[in-house]
C-alpha cells in the first residue's frame, strides 16, 4: 500500500475568504454603496427593488474590484505605509498576482452584469468608474502630482451618478451635483489626513500636498476647499432632489464644517505636533459624518416625496 | 495519513464555503432578476443576425 504524504514546502499562509474580503476595500465599498443607493432613489424613476438590489450588488462588486486592483498595483508602497502595510498583499496573505485576477474578473463581471440587469448606459458608466481610478488615479496622478486627489476624487464621485443611470439611463443636473458634491469634499477629506500620516506619504515617496507642497500650503487649500464646497453642497437643496429638510441641514453642516476648516488653517505644524494633530483628526472624523449626511438628507427629502409631503411651491433652479 | 486529512484541507475550509455561499447567493441572485424581468413583459430575445417575427413591431391586422 503506498501512503501518500503532503509536504507545504512554501511556508505562506493559504489566503482565507477573509483576506479577499479585504482586498475588496469593504469600508470604501459601503460609502460607495450608500451614495450609490440615494443617486438610485432620488432618481425620479421608479426601479423594482429586487432589480435596484442587483444593480447595487453589481456597483457594490465593481468598487470592490477597483479596490483590488488599486492593492495589486500599490503594493510596493503599501508595504512601507503604517497605515496600509497590514493589507492582504504586504502582509503577504494573498499573492500580487490573485489580487489581479480577482480584480479583473469582478470588474468584468460586475460591468456585464449590470448591463443586463440595469442597462448599458449605467454599465459604461461603471466600467469607466473602474477604469478611471485604476488607471487615472491609481497608476497615473498618485504618485506624479500633488493634485493627484483632486481630480482622482472623481472616482469616488461617480457612484450616485451610476446610481442614477440605473434608475433613469441617462444624466441629470442633480446628478451632476451629486457628484460634485463628493467631488469638492474628496481634497480636503484626504489632506486633512495626509496632515497627520504625513511621515506615511514621505515614505513612500507619494507627492500628497503635505509632502510637496508643505503643510502651510495644505492649511490653505482646505480652507479653501470648504468655501468653495459649501455652495455645492447646499446647490442640491434647490435641485430636483432637494427641499427645505437639506438646506437646513446642508446649511449647518458646511458652517461646522468650515469651522474646521478655518480651526485647521489658523494652526501651524508647531501646535499641531503639540497635541498629536488633534484638530486635524478630528476634522477627518467629521468630515466622514459631513457627507454621510448630506446624503441621509437627501434619501429624507426622497421620502418625504414618496409620502407626499414635499414642500410646495419649493424653487427647483436646477 | 490519508491525504484529505491534512491539515491544508481544514485551512481551504474557510475559503471553500464562502466561494459557496457566494456562488449560491449569485444563482438566487440571477434566477430573482429574471422573474421580475419576465413579469414586467421585457423581452428576453435579442437580435441574432436574423430577423425574428417576434421581435418585429405589432402589426394591426388589415380590415
Amino acid at each position: 500500500m503506498t501512503e501518500v504524504v503532503w509536504t507545504d514546502k512554501t511556508g505562506a499562509p493559504e489566503a482565507q475568504f477573509g483576506d479577499f474580503v479585504d482586498l475588496l476595500k469593504p469600508r470604501v465599498m459601503r460609502l460607495v454603496l450608500f451614495t450609490a443607493l440615494v443617486g438610485l432613489v432620488c432618481a425620479p424613476v421608479p426601479v423594482h427593488p429586487v432589480i435596484a438590489f442587483a444593480a447595487l450588488v453589481c456597483i457594490g462588486v465593481g468598487a470592490g474590484a477597483a479596490g483590488a486592483l488599486n492593492m495589486w498595483w500599490d503594493r510596493d508602497i503599501d508595504a512601507v505605509m503604517a497605515r496600509t502595510k497590514g493589507r492582504p498583499i504586504p502582509s503577504g496573505r494573498v499573492e500580487h498576482d490573485a489580487a489581479l485576477a480577482l480584480g479583473v474578473t469582478l470588474s468584468g463581471f460586475s460591468v456585464v452584469m449590470l448591463g443586463l440587469v440595469a442597462n448599458v448606459f449605467a454599465a459604461a458608466f461603471l466600467a469607466f468608474t473602474i477604469f478611471f481610478y485604476v488607471v487615472i488615479y491609481s497608476m497615473w496622478l498618485k504618485r506624479a502630482t500633488p493634485q493627484n486627489i483632486v481630480i482622482g476624487g472623481a472616482a469616488g464621485a461617480f457612484p450616485p451618478m451610476v446610481g442614477w443611470a440605473v434608475a433613469t439611463g441617462g444624466i441629470a443636473p442633480a446628478s451632476v451635483l451629486m457628484f460634485l458634491l463628493i467631488f469638492l469634499w474628496t481634497p480636503p477629506h484626504f489632506w486633512a489626513l495626509a496632515l497627520f500620516r504625513n511621515d506615511d506619504y514621505t515614505r513612500a515617496g507619494v507627492p500628497m500636498l503635505p509632502v510637496a507642497a508643505g503643510e502651510r500650503s495644505t492649511r490653505n487649500h482646505i480652507l479653501a476647499y470648504a468655501l468653495i464646497l459649501a455652495p455645492a453642497a447646499i446647490a442640491p437643496a434647490f435641485s430636483s432632489v432637494g427641499g427645505p429638510v437639506y438646506l437646513a441641514g446642508a446649511f449647518v453642516l458646511n458652517a461646522l464644517f468650515i469651522r474646521g476648516a478655518w480651526a485647521i488653517w489658523r494652526r501651524d505644524e508647531a501646535t499641531a505636533a503639540a497635541d498629536r494633530c488633534r484638530v486635524e483628526k478630528r476634522f477627518f472624523g467629521f468630515s466622514i459624518v459631513y457627507l454621510f449626511l448630506h446624503f441621509s438628507l437627501l434619501l429624507v427629502e426622497a421620502g418625504l416625496r414618496a409620502a407626499g409631503l414635499a414642500a410646495a411651491g419649493w424653487p427647483v433652479l436646477f | 495519513m490519508r491525504p484529505d486529512s491534512h491539515e491544508i484541507y481544514g485551512r481551504r475550509r474557510s475559503r471553500n464555503v464562502g466561494l459557496g455561499i457566494v456562488l449560491g447567493a449569485l444563482v438566487l441572485l440571477i434566477f430573482a432578476v429574471t422573474i421580475v424581468k419576465l413579469s414586467q413583459g421585457q423581452s428576453m430575445e435579442g437580435f441574432d443576425h436574423q430577423i425574428r417575427p417576434t421581435l418585429l413591431p405589432a402589426t394591426e391586422p388589415a380590415e
